[in-house]
Parts: C-alpha cells; structure tokens; sequence
C-alpha cells in the first residue's frame, strides 16, 4: 500500500500567527508569539468562549500580516479540544468563512493542513484557505479531568495541556515553505488506559508514521533538519527515540518534540511537557516557521500526535488510541541537506 | 510491537511517583492541619466553648478556610505539595465540594452547580453515608447480643 501521498503544487504556508496565555508567555517561546494574555481570559467570561476568542485573535493577526481580509478564505479547516469543537465555533462563526471541523484530539494541526492543502491542491481555483488550531488549559481540564481549582497531585508522566493556537494562511506563494507531502497516520493502540501518560501512549503512533515514511520514500532521517513530533513531551519522546534508535539508527538525533519546547520543564512546574492540539499549532507558527522563512531549517517533518480517548473510555479501562498524520514542509528548491544548525 | 513490549517501554521510561517524599509531605501537612484544629479547640474550649460544640466548631472553620483558599485560587497550590496531608481531612473535602461549584458556575446555578457540585465529592458522600449506616446496624445489632 502507497501512502505518501505528493502534492504536485505544493502549497504554501504564506502567513501564520501564534496566540497563547500566561504559562506559554513564561515559557522559552514566549517572546516569539503574536500575542499572550496572562490572564488565560482573553476578555472573555468562561474559558470556553476564550479559546475561541483566541483562535479569533490568531486568525485576524494571520490575515493581517498577509494583507487579507477573511473574505479572501475560501475555505476554513480549524479544530479543537472541545466537545463538537465548540471552542473554533464559538470564536470563528463570525467570519462566515466555508469550514470544516477537525477533530483529532491532539493531532489537529497536522490533519488540518493536510486536508487544506489536499483540498487547495485539487481546486486550482482555490486561492486561498486558513486553518486554525487551539487548545485551552482551563476548557481542557474542566471537560477531561477534574475542576480547575481541585487540589490534588498530578503523575510525573502527566502533561500540561496549554492555552494556545496557531493560524495558518495557506496559499501559493513559492517563496514561503510549502506543503509537499503528507501521510496519513493509522490508529495504533497505545497500550495503556493510563490518561495520565498520553505522551506514552502516542509515541508508537508517531513511531509507526515515521518508520513508514521513510521505509516508503527511501529517504535518509539526516534529509531533514528535523522529525517534529506534536506534544510526546518527556516520556513519549523517550519511547520514540528507544524505538527510531532501535529500528532506524540515527534517525533519533533528528527528533524534535513541541511539547518540549513550549516550556521549561525546570523553571516550569508542567510535568513531562506540553499538550493539547494548541501545542504543535503554537510551535510551528512561532518558531519552525520563522526558522523556515530565513533559512536556518529548509526541510522538516511535522507530526502532531493525538490520542483519542474519553473519560468515560478510560474509566471503561479501554486503551488510548495513538494517532500521528505526517506532513513535509519545505522551502521550494532545497536540495542538500543543511549543516549550518546545531542540533541537540 | 506487542501490547506487553508497549507496556515495559512505558514503564521504563515513565518516572515513578516520589513515594517517600509525598509520605513526608502528607505527614507534615495533615499533622500540621490537626495540629492546628487542636489549637483553635483549646481556644474555643478555653473562651467557654463546650467540648462538642468547640469540635464541630473546629471541623466548620476548616471547612470554610479550606474553601476560601480554593474561592482565592490558593489551595490548588498548597495541595499540589501536600497531597494526601490536605486531602484527607476534611480540607479536601471542601476543596472538592468548591472547586467543582466554582467550575460549574458558568453553566448557571440549578443545572451548573447545583447538578454537578457534588461530582468529585460524591463517592465521599455516598461511601461516607453507607459505611455510616451499616457501621450503626453492626453497632445495634453487637449490642442487642452483647
């Protein structure tokens, strides 16, 4: 079975923007977003309408600096990790923008610009489209886990799920990284009900993705300045790298997990790392796209991982579910690999 | 790959939860606690109070402080350290009972906190009342033969 699939004009990421609250304005990334309220509020009664007010902020500030106006989007793919996605209809219904829901728990930013530029790729005429992504701390936590203000102590292997979003304007425009080819991930059991280790659970998704890849493209790992994975934070990104070690030597020096560098696990009292969909949206739009843009990275794999489960699933004692949908960003006419970055 | 080589690579690379360390801290913390509800007792009882009435007094005035510190956002906080220490007494308990009303509140009062309020501390309720009453038939029924 073929499954990469190459997109024969790729589409490109002409704008982005990052949105975020207080715990990411304190984290290594910080300065680099759009824009950050400490408050976690974003001017809004519940946090509900608040993630959704921050995929609005996200989204106008992407169509700003691209010099658009939401009439211009002819389609909007966004997802978050609310109920019915209430959290991108609460904030974007206003646009009136063409749109499709996503929703892959974690894994939304990846499977929204793969379905945008698939989309964008088949519909010549299609001129522009947007995809957002958000995910709210406090909305998260109210819907998956216990009150906000409950005081109990949360497992070593459990993640922070932030408050962020990302924008993305996609058009095509060569000059900016592109979209060139994507895989869609399989459902891989996580084999664990553990709610508290979804970074665990995903990292056989992400690894199952990744081997795929490159046992159908023949590509070497060092091709890529780096393999980027959604928000496996520390347990999961350990996993990943025992596994890629193990099948694919030398591919896990090329490893890069959001949820690792979104906060700093030393300063910052989150756990194994960062999570929710927000995570990987926010990550990209801050920092790997600014680093695409000027040429530090040219060629990356992103992979937002997610994993599916409900409470009610969980307390059924079902196993999560990994996914890990895979894209390929690049700046147009790299061809050898860049030696000029220091990686970690 | 195997759900069981799933299992050891999670294991292995999931950090363990400080046992000792957390045993400490509930120690301190709950002891501090009754340390403290001793206290106001011996006050209470100290300014006339009698010794039942100074006791439910006792539990009522944690209960509203460990509430106040979840209303002001400063339980979660001290909580995240002391574990057990402030979750068994009855701390937790009002934690619970707040932090889930204050939650609740954006969906209105009757179908917001007043059908979830007791969502994290039900099984404290329910459990709690149960073992009350088969405790109370053991106690009658031991007392008619003994």
């Amino acid at each position: 079975m073929k499954r990469i699939v190459k997109l024969n004009s790729p589409i490109s990421i002409i704008s982005h923007a990052a949105v975020g609250g207080g715990e990411e304005r304190r984290g290594p990334l910080g300065d680099k977003f759009d824009f950050c309220d400490i408050t976690d509020r974003f001017g809004m009664d519940t946090f509900e309408t608040a993630e959704g007010e921050m995929g609005r902020i996200a989204l106008n500030t992407a169509l700003g600096k691209a010099k658009l106006s939401h009439k211009d989007l002819e389609l909007l793919v966004a997802g978050d990790l609310q109920n019915q996605c209430v959290g991108t209809s609460l904030g974007l219904n206003s646009f009136g923008i063409p749109f499709l829901g996503v929703y892959g728990a974690c894994s939304t930013c990846t499977e929204s610009l793969l379905i945008l530029s698939s989309v964008m790729e088949n519909s010549p005429d299609m001129t522009y489209g947007a995809a957002v992504t958000t995910s709210h701390n406090s909305a998260a936590e109210r819907q998956f886990r216990t009150p906000i203000e409950y005081g109990g102590q949360r497992a070593p292997s459990a993640q922070w799920t932030s408050t962020a979003a990302g924008a993305f304007i996609l058009g095509r425009d060569e000059g900016k990284p592109s979209v060139t080819e994507f895989m869609v991930g399989k459902m891989v059991d996580g084999g664990t009900a553990d709610g508290s280790n979804m970074g665990g659970a995903m990292s056989f998704a992400a690894a199952d993705t990744i081997l795929s890849y490159f046992d159908e493209s023949g590509e070497s790992p060092s091709d890529f300045d780096y393999i980027v994975t959604g928000d496996l934070g520390k347990v999961g990104s350990d996993i990943l790298k025992e596994i890629l070690a193990r099948e694919l030597p030398g591919c896990e020096r090329f490893h890069l997990d959001c949820g690792l560098l979104l906060y700093d696990s030393e300063r910052q009292d989150i756990h194994s790392g960062a999570s929710g969909c927000g995570t990987s949206a926010s990550v990209l739009a801050s920092h790997l796209l600014p680093l695409m843009e000027t040429g530090q990275i040219n060629r990356i794999l992103l992979l937002s991982t997610g994993a599916l489960m409900s409470p009610s699933s969980l307390l059924q004692g079902q196993n999560i579910t990994g996914i890990a949908p895979l894209i390929r960003i690049e700046n147009k006419g790299y061809k050898k690999k860049n030696t000029t970055v220091n990686r970690k | 790959m195997d759900n069981l080589e799933k299992k050891r690579l999670i294991d292995k690379h999931s950090p363990k939860t400080k046992l000792f360390k957390n045993s400490a801290l509930a120690f301190l913390f709950g002891g501090l606690i009754c340390a403290l509800g001793e206290g106001v007792f011996l006050v209470l009882t100290g300014i006339g109070a009698e010794e039942k009435t100074a006791g439910v007094l006792v539990t009522l005035i944690f209960i509203f402080a460990a509430s106040a510190l979840t209303g002001f956002g400063i339980f979660d906080r001290i909580a995240k350290h002391a574990g057990a220490g402030t979750l068994v007494p009855v701390t937790g308990f009002s934690n619970a009972v707040t932090s889930q009303a204050m939650d609740s509140s954006s969906e209105g009062v009757i179908l917001g906190v007043g059908a979830k309020i007791f969502t994290v501390a039900g099984p404290v309720i329910l459990f709690g009342i149960s073992s009350g009453v088969l405790y109370g038939l053991i106690y009658f029924f031991a007392g008619l033969i003994f």
